[in-house]
Formats: structure tokens, sequence, C-alpha cells
């Protein structure tokens, strides 16, 4: 009897141990295979006129200068945006109200905007910017993806500003520093590896965005700085051309895909590298 | 001139700027260095109300942009199907109709599996191991949206369509009550295969934060169980789960919310048909795929409006949901604090 026991308690064991491997193998498999698949489909494509040619017409060959060129402007000018507002909001956190009921307040709201759908981000800004401008811009753009920067710059600066030992600020003090020097010359120093991780980890979020920017900053066929103008975008470009019937656009899409996942992934390895794990989710 | 002798900040910081000088400049600098600070104070206090008034901000634009839509339905917004931009009538029932269910397709699958994964990771996975499946798994979940997009429609659509499909409708179509389920065409794009998508997008962030609320469970316990001879799986389900539950379903949630409000995956191979149908292989919609597919194309307020209130819809079922989320998992840390 106690044996019977023992061995279908033994049995269960195995049986769910085997499971979890099947599951962390079934989980993995996924990343395996969309790398893979991205590889092998955007490879082929790549070329040096990937990187000088404009966007074609329908049925020709082209690159994607015009989109990758739009994507890094869209994200510089939302990085400095964003990151700035963010570093001074996790300051406020941090250190002037870390027990402030304020505080608690913002961390439970900032929380909730870091994973809120990226396309009501998106429809927000068309009812701030683009209906009172009249048009869609690059600049609208930019603004919306700098609302997705900020949550995420907010929540790693105040973590990485908590892990900042007090007696750094508690030395600082004793020698007559103000507040505001003591902040931004001994503890910003202490915890600059994790900030610059955050604004990392925040390039990566938003350079793969594509629903905020779809009715913001639209998309452009052509070459264009204005920033006042509709401006291509690699993600919007990935999504036009995708959807269409013509190879040449399909193959085009799948390069940008692989030049787009690239550039997160390895992102967020150097922000890895860079800091301690730090958690975000 | 300020009274000199109120607390102030002492000589040391201010050596450089007061070399050979009386207390007067001194003064002055002090008083330089106290409006710094109060103007860094205000600024950084400024900076995380702003946090405040973009929600807000998010609130009033949306509920302003949907009035026009609200105003003219009313409540038939939310139970009517129809969607018809050419007579103005517009009805928000199949897109949530469909985002919930490729929601609740996605959580089927993803939760048993993150869990397990969690589980391996933290009870099973040799040590040297841990740390590049964790680094892989943050990985999946750092690949854009649109990644899996493009590779559900050129991809997974395709191998859906020529060999998962056809067997699911082979299989249940002698299967009372399943067979509607399943039934029709294969057409590879559809509910289904939105639902598997997005299970495939959830999966690592409900892995990962399962595993960090794992971990979390202090070791004595673990021991204490192991020490009595439980099986791994035993400690795991009697001491792992039962203690960090309210963690796990906050996890959950952390990934329901990602699913409900996740777009650009979705919009490729959903293919944005307004209507409810029983079988899960059709295509379908959802909110937040109704908008990005509609939105630039949108003419007329009404229409605009209508889905602007979509995306109102959209916000008020997340914020709840990833509210209750951020409520459980800090209930988790203060019970871990304690």
């Amino acid at each position: 009897m106690a044996t019977a026991l023992y061995a279908s308690r033994r049995r269960r064991n195995r049986i769910a141990q085997g499971l979890t491997i099947v599951a962390t193998v079934f989980g993995l498999g996924w990343l395996v295979l969309i790398l893979g698949d991205l590889l092998w489909q955007g490879f082929s494509g790549l070329s040096l006129e990937v990187f000088t040619a404009m966007t074609p017409p329908p049925g020709s060959n082209g690159g994607l200068l015009n989109p990758i060129f739009g994507s890094l402007v869209l994200t510089v000018i939302a990085v400095a945006i964003g990151s700035p507002l963010g570093v001074l909001a996790g300051t406020y956190m941090a250190e002037y109200g870390r027990y402030d009921r304020l505080t608690s307040v913002v961390r439970f709201i900032n929380d909730i905007l870091l994973s809120a759908p990226s396309i009501v981000i998106g429809l927000f800004i068309y009812e701030v910017m683009v209906v009172p401008m009249g048009h869609f811009s690059g600049i609208a753009g930019s603004v919306a993806l700098a609302v997705l920067v900020i949550p995420v710059v907010v929540r790693t600066t105040e973590d990485m500003l908590l892990l900042v030992p007090n007696t750094l600020r508690e030395a600082a003090s004793a020698l007559g520093m103000p507040r505001a020097v003591v902040i931004t010359r001994v503890a910003y120093r202490a915890a600059r590896a994790g900030m610059v991780t955050g604004v990392l980890l925040a390039v990566a979020r938003i350079s793969g965005e594509t629903a905020p920017l779809l009715f913001t900053a639209l998309n452009n066929q052509f070459w264009s700085l204005n920033l006042n103008a509709p401006m291509a975008s690699l993600p919007t470009v990935i999504f036009q051309f995708a959807l269409s019937p013509y190879k040449e656009w399909q193959q085009l899409a799948w390069t940008g895909a692989l030049i787009i996942t690239f550039t997160v992934l390895a992102l967020s390895v150097v922000a890895r590298t860079l800091a301690a794990p730090s958690k975000i989710t | 001139m300020k009274p000199v002798g109120r607390r102030t900040v002492a000589d040391v910081a201010l050596q450089d700027q007061l070399i050979g000088s009386p207390a007067k400049p001194r003064m002055s600098v002090m008083d330089r260095l106290r409006l710094g600070d109060a103007v860094f104070h205000a600024l950084t206090r400024a900076a995380s109300i702003m946090v405040l008034v973009i929600l807000g901000g998010v609130m009033i634009a949306l509920v302003q942009g949907a009035l026009p839509a609200f105003e003219t339905f009313g409540l038939s917004f939310f139970y009517e199907q129809h969607w018809n931009p050419v007579t103005d009538k517009f009805g928000a029932l199949a897109p949530i109709y469909g985002t919930i269910v490729t929601s609740l397709i996605a959580m089927v699958i993803a939760v048993p599996v993150g869990l397990l994964i969690a589980m391996f990771l933290t009870e099973l996975c040799p040590l040297w191991l841990r740390r590049p499946i964790g680094i892989a798994i943050e990985l999946l979940a750092g690949i854009p949206s649109i990644i899996y997009g493009i590779w559900g429609l050129f991809v997974f659509a395709p191998f859906l369509q020529s060999y998962v499909q056809p067997a699911l409708i082979e299989t249940f179509s002698y299967v009372p009550g399943l067979s509607s389920l399943f039934a029709g065409p294969p057409y590879g794009i559809g509910v289904l295969t939105s639902g598997l998508i997005l299970a495939i997008m959830v999966l690592p962030f409900i892995a990962s934060i399962s595993r960090d609320v794992f971990a979390a469970v202090p070791p004595v316990l673990k021991e204490a169980a192991y020490g009595l001879g439980c099986t791994t799986w035993e400690v795991v389900r009697n001491v792992v789960l039962p203690f960090t539950r309210v963690g796990v379903v906050g996890g959950i949630m952390l990934g329901l919310g990602r699913a409900l409000g996740e777009t650009m995956a979705v919009t490729f191979v959903i293919g944005n048909a307004h209507r409810i149908s029983s079988s899960i292989l059709a295509p379908g919609t959802t909110i937040s795929a109704t908008i990005a597919n509609e939105f630039t194309e949108a003419t007329g307020d009404l229409y605009t409006s209508s889905l602007i209130a979509l995306g109102f819809i959209l916000f008020i079922i997340t914020f709840i949901v990833l509210a209750c989320a951020r409520y459980l998992l800090l209930r988790l840390e203060q019970r871990i604090g304690a």
C-alpha cells in the first residue's frame, strides 16, 4: 500500500518535471523559429541599396533609406523630450518625495502607463496634436513616442536611485551640499549606468512601435526632413509593405523587420550588460 | 539680507566661491544654492505630477473624441453588432467580442506554459542554464509586435492553414457542441491564429513575472517541505503556489492587459471582419485591430468618433485589468517585505 502511494507520487512528480521541460522547450522554440525565419527571409533582401535608396513605387526595386532616417529622427526627438522628463519625475520619487503620498500614486499610475496599449496613446496624441494642427506630422509622432518613453525612464530612474546607498547621500549632506547638489553630483553619478540602461530600454521599446505612429506621423513615400509634415518610419512602412500584394514590397518589409529586430535585440543586450538586470515588466 | 542665524549649508561646499571673501557674498552664494535647490525640487515635483496629467489627458481626450458616438448611439453602441460606415451605423460588439476571445485563447495557452517554465527555472534548471534561458525569454518579450505580425502573416498562418486547421476541422466535425467551434474553411488567418500569436507574445511576460515571484518564496519554507519528503511537484503545488498566489494572479493579469491591448500582431492575422462567428477559425476583429485598420481611412466625424469610442472602451478595460494586476503584485511585495 505504502509503496503504491510512493510510486504514484513519484510518477506524478516525473510527469510534472517532464512537462516543465517540454514547456520550456516549447517557449524557447518560438524564439528560434521567429529569428530563424526572420534571418532566412530578411537576409536575402539585404543589400547596400536598402540603406541608400528610397522606398520604391509598387513593382520596382528600392530601399528603405527614408523610413530608416525617419525612424532615427522620431526616436531621437522622442528620447530628447521623454527622458529628461522621466528622469526628473523618477528623481522626485526616489529623492525629494520618497515617503510622499504623491509618490505612491505616481508609481501606481506610471506602472499602468508602462503597459497601457500604445494605440490608445496614438489616439490621445491624434486628439491633442493632429486635430488642432489640422494635419499629420513627424513632431506628433515624436510626442506620441515620448509618452511611451516616459514611464520606462521613470521606473528605471526611481529603481536605480533607490539602490544608491543612503550613506553616500548622508556623507554629501554632511559636507554641506544642498539636496539638489547631492542628487546631481552624487546620486546621479552612482546610478548613472542604471539610468542609461533605462533610456536604452526605452529606445528599444519605441523603435519597434507602430500603432502610435499610424495616425500621428502617418507615413511618407518620399524623403522629408520637415517635422511639420508626415514622416516615414520603418514600422509603418513594414506594415504597409507587408500587407501589399507586391513581391518587392513584401521583401523590403522582411528586410526592414530584420533591421528593427536586430537593432532592438542589440539595444537590450547592451542595456543588460551595462547594468545589473533591472526589473522592467 | 536673510537672517544669519538659521540653519545653512556649511562652508565646505562653498570653498571655491569663498576664498578670501567676507560674510556678505557668502550669504548670497548660499541663497543661490538654496534657490537652485528649490527650483530643482519644484521641477522634479512638476515632472512627477505630469505623469498623472498624462493619464488624465488620455482619459479626457478620449472621452471628448468619443462623445459624438456615445451621444448618437447611446448604450446600444455596446451591444449592437453592425459596423457600417456607409449608413453611419456603428456598434462595438464584434470588436469587443473579438478582443475578449483572442485574449482568452492566449491566456488558456500561455498561463499553464508560463507557469511550467517558471517552475522549471526556479526548481529544476541547473544553475548555469538559468541565466541564458532567462535572457532568451526576455529577448522573446523584447521582439516588437510588428515582427510577430509579419511572421504570423507569412509563416504561421499558412502553416496553420495547410496542417493544423484541416486536422482540427476533421477531428471535431463529429463532436457535438465543438463542431461549430471549429467549422468552416481553413482560412489561415482568423481568431484562433490571433489568439495563438498573442499566446506566444504574452508567454514570456507571464513566465518571467512568475519566475520572479516564485524566486521570492523564502527558502526555509521549501526546505521544510523537502525535509518532510515532498517531491518537487508537491513543493510547488502545496508550498510555492499557495504562498505566491496573489503575485501569480497579478502577473497573469499583467499578461492579460498586454494581450487585450496588443495591436500590430493581431491586425496582421485577424482578417478584420466585423462579425461574430461561432467558429474560432473564422476571421474576426478586435478593438485595436479595427482602430489600426480603419482610423486613417475613416471619413466622417461619426466614423472617427466611433473608432475613438472603441479606443476609450479598450483603455477602460485594460486600465481596470492592469490596476488589479499592480494592486495584487503590490500586496505580495508587502507580504514578503513584512
